[in-house]
């Protein structure tokens, strides 16, 4: 991969060892980011998008098992570090924010004790220092007050201000990258657009990269640098962002695209993915789209390769559309 | 804080004279204590003064509103059987209860928690089967069986432990106590441990179930994405929650230890309140039942007060500050 690159992911497989089979919930997976890039990973649930960023994090939980691929993060690879050293990573380099910070952050805790105990993870600071530095991450997303807030609980914030305190959480180690795990999806759309671009701001600001995680294409659509669309554990296309929007060669893609609101007249009904996504239980041989695939024909009962289409850009389909306006 | 607390005991009064109502009435309709109290070689004239001075001639009502006034002023009536008053013979006994009540208390937690964490850690270890299995045992096993083959095994056949009595007792501040005397200790470690046995069962399957439910959450999920090191997320971010609902059942199990120490203090010959009370109903002692009963409605609502005072410093969405 490029010598600039933040992370690079390589061949990723991880899979769920269940009583009722194996749940290939990553598979073959490959992407790159650049500091300060900002990749949205898009797909329907139960896509893979959340066991894409725990396997980064190195926080699969049994039954699941990273099989294969390679992680290299900041040139160093993930699967060579022992435990200790990747709990090291974890909150410092590479940080994370989920989805409902109503969950996630615990109820007893004071945000305080919850912002300080991160960076004491990671470096022997006077608490004094950590409780400053703490002060600060809270300011620099936004919060009013920040100071006094410090010694209040989760769930004596709004919604949008929680998520903010997640952010600050994230940034409190001037990570490498973050991954937002569909961190705005519980909050108002208007909310929603505002923390995008604050985030995007702040990376942009700092060169953190950034991986959002969403099932909205929409969402991405306006912030994202490059793209990842994931079907049943598998990339099905990647590239720069407008470039896909644009001109999408996957079916599924254009099908996500076409289902867009936007898109779609005024009283028109919104077109929609004939089909359910299907299990990934004991997924076998061949496109797993092909079911709702209108270009699916024998040959598609094979597994699609990932085709490099142009530097950044893959697709993996047997019958891409050529490049055509979506 | 202060509202609260004041509210709580102004509801306390009446819920105390409802229960002394129900009392006086459980315990009227136990039956007639006059046979008892009257030697049976006694003439009708002897029958009828006696029966004139503990006022049993009197409709209930008065009775009631007798002992209501005089309890009022602390008097809860003297015990018909040794002429004393039914509060000082309790609380005579309270101290030799309240130790056994503490210490099985303190073994429970001590025990309990550490190993039901681990339990709940490692799920599939052989030890935490070994744990859950001890701890089946000790929930269902009845407490006078538990006693009585402890004192087989350990006082008849090994000799190892006494089977009853305090022991040597020293004093605090005139209160005599069994744990600072060697002798005293050997005293307690039967029947703490048969006190203990369902609590500390109890216990281990709350805190094991409490930890796995608390492991799969997204905040312990999201303390790892931080990186926080294990001792911690377990120290901090799990016990912390998993405390919550143990306290309340802690503090239950407490009163519950107290008013139900009867059996393990029948078996092991402990001078506590639990014999006092069964040696008074046998001969129908009514005003020392009736104290005794009193004692333990009281001794209940102030746990319960007490248990929600530490529930609402652990759970902060809880604080009372914020309930109207
Ligand atoms: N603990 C587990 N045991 C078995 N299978 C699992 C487990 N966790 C996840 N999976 C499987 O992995 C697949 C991908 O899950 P994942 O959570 O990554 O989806 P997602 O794309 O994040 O979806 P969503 O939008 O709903 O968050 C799912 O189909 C699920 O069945
Ligand atoms: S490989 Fe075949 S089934 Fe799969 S998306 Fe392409 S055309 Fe459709
Ligand atoms: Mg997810």
């Amino acid at each position: 991969m490029s010598a600039g690159s933040n992370l690079s992911v390589e061949g990723l497989r991880t899979h769920f060892f269940t009583k009722a089979g194996v749940v290939k919930a990553v598979d073959d997976v490959s992407f790159s980011l650049a500091p300060g890039e900002v990749m949205g990973l898009v797909g329907e649930s139960g896509s893979g998008k959340s066991v894409t960023g725990f396997s980064l994090l190195g926080l699969v939980d049994a039954p699941g098992k990273v099989v294969g691929g390679r992680i290299l993060f900041k040139g160093q690879d993930l699967a060579a570090m022992s435990d200790e050293q990747r709990r090291r990573m974890r909150g410092s380099r590479m940080a994370a924010i989920f989805q409902d910070p109503l969950m996630t952050l615990n109820p007893v805790l004071r945000i305080e004790t919850q912002m300080v105990e991160t960076i004491l993870a990671h470096q022997a600071l006077p608490r004094a220092e950590a409780r400053k530095r703490s002060i600060a991450a809270l300011e620099r997303v936004g919060i009013p007050a920040a100071e006094e807030r410090l010694s209040a609980y989760p769930h004596q914030f709004s919604g949008g201000m929680r998520q903010r305190v997640c952010i600050a959480i994230a940034l409190l180690n001037d990570p490498d990258l973050i991954i937002a795990d569909e961190p705005t999806t519980a909050l108002d759309v208007t909310i929603q657009a505002q923390i995008l671009h604050e985030m995007r701001a702040l990376c942009a600001g700092s060169g953190t990269s950034l991986i959002w995680i969403t099932h909205d294409l929409s969402v991405v659509a306006g912030l994202a640098d490059k793209i990842c669309v994931m079907y049943a554990g598998r990339i099905v296309e990647r590239g720069d962002v407008d470039e896909v929007l644009d001109r999408p060669l996957h079916p599924y893609t254009r099908g996500l695209i076409a289902s867009l609101p936007s898109r779609s007249e005024r009283g028109q009904a919104l077109y929609q993915i004939p089909g359910m996504t299907p299990s990934l239980l004991g997924l076998g041989e061949g496109c797993a789209f092909r079911d709702r695939c209108p270009r699916a024909d024998a040959s598609c009962l094979d597994s699609p390769p990932e085709r490099v289409v142009s530097e950044g850009r893959t697709c993996r389909c047997f019958h891409p559309h050529e490049g055509e306006p979506s | 804080m202060a509202v609260f607390i004041l509210r709580r005991l102004s509801q306390s009064v009446v819920l105390v004279l409802v229960m002394s109502m129900l009392v006086f009435l459980g315990v009227f309709a136990i039956g007639d204590p006059i046979n008892t109290l009257v030697a049976p070689d006694a003439t009708e004239e002897e029958r009828q003064a006696i029966v004139v001075h503990f006022g049993l001639d009197k409709p209930l009502y008065e009775q009631y509103g007798r002992f209501l006034g005089n309890a009022l002023r602390g008097d809860l009536g003297r015990s018909f059987k040794f002429n004393e008053p039914a509060l000082a013979l309790i609380a005579q006994r309270v101290p030799a209860t309240l130790e056994l009540a503490f210490a099985s208390l303190l073994l429970t937690v001590v025990l309990g928690i550490p190993l039901g964490l681990y339990a709940g850690f490692r799920p599939n270890a052989r030890s935490s089967r070994l744990i859950m299995g001890v701890s089946a045992f000790g929930f269902s096993v009845p407490a006078f069986w538990l006693g009585l083959m402890m004192v087989m095994l350990f006082s008849v056949f090994l000799g190892w432990l006494p089977a009853s009595g305090r022991g040597t007792t020293v004093a605090i501040l005139g209160i005599p106590v069994s744990f600072l005397t060697w002798d005293g200790l050997k005293h307690m470690i039967l029947p703490v441990i048969n006190l203990a046995a369902f609590k500390l069962s109890l216990i281990i399957r709350l805190t094991r179930a409490g930890t796995q439910e608390v492991v799969m959450s997204d905040y312990v999920k999201y303390a790892k994405a931080k990186g926080l090191r294990n001792g911690r997320i377990v120290l901090v971010h799990v016990l912390k929650n998993t405390l919550i609902p143990i306290t309340t059942v802690l503090g239950l199990e407490f009163g519950r230890t107290i008013a139900f120490a009867v059996v393990t203090e029948t078996i092991f010959a402990w001078p506590g309140m639990g014999k006092l009370i069964i040696d008074s109903i046998s001969v129908l002692d009514r005003p020392v039942i009736v104290a005794y009963l009193m004692l333990i409605v009281v001794m209940f609502i102030v746990i319960n007060l007490v248990v929600d005072i530490i529930y609402s410093t652990l759970d902060p969405r809880m604080r009372l500050e914020d309930q109207r």
